[in-house]
């Protein structure tokens, strides 16, 4: 097994099992909140995540309702929702949250089309199948601030890679492409395609490993072409782990924060201003809590919206399958 | 017989194409550490250092607390590797072998906590941090890496729970095994390659991490690798491209290593031997 083998372990049951919760075939079951002796087992993973995930997060909801500021003297003021109306006449934070929109369909859309080509011809009987499934991961493995100075230096106008091929090629001297008000958003998008199709390859490949070969045999001998075979009986099988991952890429490039930092830090004139971008300059550099806090409200509200019509597609889908 | 040949042939070309895709830009980071200033200013760069030279990696060194970071990125990323899977183990077991509440609740934090932004956590987290004093110090960013990398282990641990089939561990107690000798005995074995996988994959995610650690960590000598590799870029964008590039190349070694590791690591195949038999 590959290292690609455990992460599609992994992604096959989060697939399969997680939404619908503790469906573990477990020996002993039962329907007590916790017995005894599972709740100290429990215990030290459930203190940290209530003290330092479940509390910061609601602890985050309410500063968004304050005037809370950093290094303040006077004590924090409930504003009600002065933030959010605030946030309403903000011109520059919608246009930085269309930003984040275009950025993160961008990338999502390439990044799934990329991968599954890439997850299709890894699973076909290929010679030098380890080498691009090794490779492949590499952008998985590097921390992000790499990818994005590595990216920086292919970009780069003078000693850069992409414009030097541009002038061998003939096609002219090439472009400042991360300082170019029209190329900057583009460019960006190219490195989060590139940074995150592992992850992508990965977990469509174990779907496809986990179509039945059988029926693919079967459909060939009734004479069906590839597409055909592709449509009737990958897709089906493969479904469930293409919109699960196609979402959750959708929330991490919305999310997502170092890539753009490094390679642009927003700009250039806040072409490529993500909203975490946005609300990190807002809350580190001019100390606003309170605001800051409101704009992550109204991201995790937009990705609940859309995170449940997914939801509502993945149930349909189930219907037909 | 033609047309399959043709469409490997095909097959072919879209894998060359996206290996060129995948494995450029890393070529182009190594090629540019290894070249000497005066290659790296002129116009017409090469794939190939002409001069090849190990300087830029010296004032990489130089330039910035390198080592220092190292350590604190070291000491971060095992911090919390190891703490991460000590008390996420257990938690799994729970939540792949009981179906509680309390299971279902936490299946349920592991999925919403992928969709909230970091901005929403990481303000009342740096408050708190602050209150405790933990503010620019590797410990408190270990809690903090330790919390985030809870999700994903959870995730992973439970699937190899639920692969350790329920009837090695009935066995056992139908031979007269306790419950907490069965744990230890039978399934604490078959669990052990993917608590390893799990840690590694805890170590890359926290040595890789970079919001966090810009927001928690002030002082250079408390900085990790990925927050120090951004002072080589100056304000202006500008950068000493050969050590920029030679420190970057550095930072990604250790991911790129135990990335290997972990290959090797579930070569064994225990867990998929237990379960076929």
């Amino acid at each position: 097994m590959t290292s690609a083998t455990v992460r599609k372990r992994s992604v096959k049951r989060s697939a399969r099992g997680a939404p619908g919760g503790g469906r573990g075939g477990g020996g002993g079951a039962r329907d007590r909140l916790v017995d005894h002796g599972a709740w100290f087992l429990v215990l030290p993973a459930l203190i940290p995540i209530l003290v330092l995930s479940v509390g910061p997060l609601l602890y985050g909801i309410a500063l968004a309702f304050t005037d809370s500021q950093s290094g303040r003297t006077e004590p924090t003021q409930w504003i009600g929702t002065l933030n959010f109306q605030d946030l309403l006449h903000d011109t520059l934070f919608w246009d930085s949250f269309r930003i984040g929109l275009l950025w993160a369909v961008g990338v999502t859309v390439p990044q799934f089309l990329l991968a599954l080509g890439l997850a299709l011809l890894l699973n076909e009987n290929l010679r030098f199948r380890w080498l691009a499934r090794s490779l492949a991961i590499i952008p998985w493995a590097m921390p992000e601030v790499v990818v994005g100075i590595m990216w920086r230096l292919v970009y780069n106008p003078d000693a850069g890679i992409l414009n030097e091929t541009i002038r061998d090629l003939g096609l002219g001297d090439g472009r400042d492409w991360l300082s170019g008000l029209a190329t900057a958003l583009p460019a960006v998008i190219v490195v989060g395609v590139w940074a995150g199709m592992p992850q992508t390859t990965v977990a469509l490949l174990a779907g496809l490993q986990n179509t039945p070969r059988e029926l693919h045999e079967a459909a060939a001998m009734d004479g069906a072409g590839a597409w055909r075979r592709f449509r009737t009986v990958t897709w089906p099988a493969l479904k469930p782990v293409a919109l699960a991952i196609t979402a959750l890429n959708f929330i991490w490039n919305f999310n997502s924060f170092a890539l753009v930092y490094v390679l642009t830090s927003g700009g250039p004139g806040g072409r490529t201003r993500l909203p975490m971008l946005f609300a990190y300059e807002e809350a580190f550099r001019y100390g606003q809590f309170g605001y800051a806090a409101a704009m992550g409200c109204v991201m995790v509200a937009v990705i609940s919206v859309i995170l449940a019509l997914h939801l509502v597609g993945r149930l349909r889908g189930g219907e037909d399958a | 017989m033609r047309t399959r040949k043709s469409a490997r042939a095909g097959q072919y070309l879209a894998l060359l194409g996206y290996l060129v895709f995948l494995a450029f830009p890393f070529l182009w980071l190594i090629s540019t550490a290894f070249k000497p200033p005066r290659e790296l200013g002129s116009l017409h760069p090469t794939w190939i250092p002409k001069d090849p030279t190990l300087a830029n990696f010296r004032q990489a060194f130089d330039e910035q607390p390198l080592l220092d970071a190292a350590l604190n990125s070291l000491t971060a990323a095992v911090g919390a590797a190891v703490i991460a899977v000590l008390i996420a183990t257990p938690m799994a077991y729970v939540m792949a072998r009981h179906r509680t509440r309390l299971a279902r609740a936490a299946t349920g934090w592991v999925v919403v906590s992928q969709a909230f932004p970091f901005v929403l956590v990481i303000i009342p987290l740096f408050l708190v941090l602050k209150n405790l004093r933990l503010i620019n110090s590797v410990p408190g960013l270990i809690m903090v890496y330790v919390v985030w990398a809870l999700p994903f282990a959870l995730w992973m641990l439970v699937g190899y729970v639920r692969a350790v089939p329920t009837e090695l561990e009935e066995a056992a107690a139908v031979d007269g095994a306790g419950r907490l000798r069965t744990l230890v005995s039978i399934t604490a074995p078959l669990l052990a390659p993917g608590i390893v996988a799990t840690a590694l994959f805890a170590f890359i995610s926290a040595w890789n991490e970079f919001f966090f650690a810009l927001v928690l960590l002030k002082t250079p000598e408390k900085q990790t690798i990925p927050v120090v590799l951004t002072h080589f870029i100056g304000a202006e964008g500008a950068a000493d491209l050969g050590p920029l590039a030679a420190a970057a190349f550095l930072a990604t070694l250790p991911s790129l290593v135990v990335f290997a590791v972990i290959q090797k690591r579930i070569t064994g195949g225990m867990l998929a031997g237990a379960v076929k038999s």
